[in-house]
């Protein structure tokens, strides 16, 4: 079993994701974007400023080559994960649903949140209900048509809400503006995650939190890695 | 033969654009009250193309492919 960690220009923490990775003993490499995606099980797009926000964030990454692969993959059932500029790439490449655009106070954010997984996902079976977990994004801002978000719902696709210190998805709690709250999502079919959220910041209690590694857990033991 | 394109791409209506609404702010600060303050993208093309049909069709699936986004984008395409 193998991972890959895609680097586009611009993508950091892509490093921290490795050193995640490799503490669980996940089988995983690097990969740069214009080399083949072949022989992997799984793949997890960091964030970042892949070709520096240009256009849109995400929009031009989402339009590599290297994307066609991973679209395919998603359709063969294996599992992808979107972090940050990760996510806006999947929404962008429409792997997922609705899309992240610029925070309603329109600045970088930069901070802890809190978060509640909503129902069941592959990449959430490991983790505790409510998880802190560090946010740096200005386009986080997740939107999607009323009509669509309802079908999510029905569908369990809606995975991360961004909640207070009760629990609660309150106004207050919303760092960006999102649409009920909403941190991260999943495609119909449950194996593509895009999380504004970052869990590799959240993987080592140096980093003051280890809630983030239940995330790369369960997506390698949902690969039969643990 | 060449066409230019512009193409404007802006905010769905009813869309939160905080931008916008920032430099509205700003500009009030500076004693100018704006009712309402819109911002979009001008992007001016050149290309080649073998019809006016087609040049048109062409900077449509610009917009389709990447310059919009439609989840969040209206845009138009005006050809010269």
């Amino acid at each position: 079993m193998k991972i890959a960690i895609i680097q586009f220009g611009g993508s950091n923490c892509d490093l921290d994701v490795y050193k995640a990775l490799k503490t669980l003993g996940v089988n995983c490499e690097l990969v740069w974007y214009k080399e083949p995606l072949s022989d992997f099980d799984g793949v997890i797009i960091p964030g970042g400023f892949s070709y520096g926000d240009y256009l849109r964030a995400g929009a031009i990454a989402a339009r590599t080559e290297i994307m066609s692969t991973i679209s395919t993959m998603s359709v063969e059932g294996k599992p992808i994960l979107g972090v940050c500029n990760g996510a806006q790439i999947l929404s962008e490449a429409n792997l997922v649903p609705g899309t992240f655009t610029t925070n309603a106070y329109p600045k970088f954010v930069c901070k802890w949140v809190k978060l509640r997984i909503m129902g069941s996902s592959i990449f959430t079976k490991r983790s505790r209900e409510i998880i802190g977990i560090p946010i740096a994004h200005k386009e986080g801002r997740y939107v999607v048509n009323k009509k669509t978000l309802q079908e999510m719902y029905d569908n369990g696709q809606v995975i991360f809400k961004y909640v207070d210190d009760d629990g609660v998805p309150s106004k207050d709690a919303n760092p960006n503006g999102s649409m009920d709250n909403i941190a991260g999502i999943s495609n119909i079919e449950g194996n593509v995650l895009a999380m504004m959220p970052h869990p590799e910041r959240a993987s080592n209690a140096l980093l003051g939190s280890i809630d983030g590694i239940a995330i790369f857990e369960s997506m390698a033991n949902y690969l039969g890695k643990l | 033969m060449f066409y230019r394109a512009d193409i404007t791409i802006e905010l769905k209506k009813g869309m939160l654009d905080p931008e916008a609404a920032t430099i509205k702010k700003a500009l009030k600060h500076l004693g100018y009250n704006c009712d309402n303050l819109k911002m979009a993208t001008l992007y001016e093309l050149e290309f080649e193309a073998e019809s006016k049909d087609e040049a048109k069709g062409l900077a449509n699936e610009m917009c389709l492919k990447l310059l919009a986004n439609p989840i969040i984008h209206d845009y138009s395409i005006k050809l010269q």
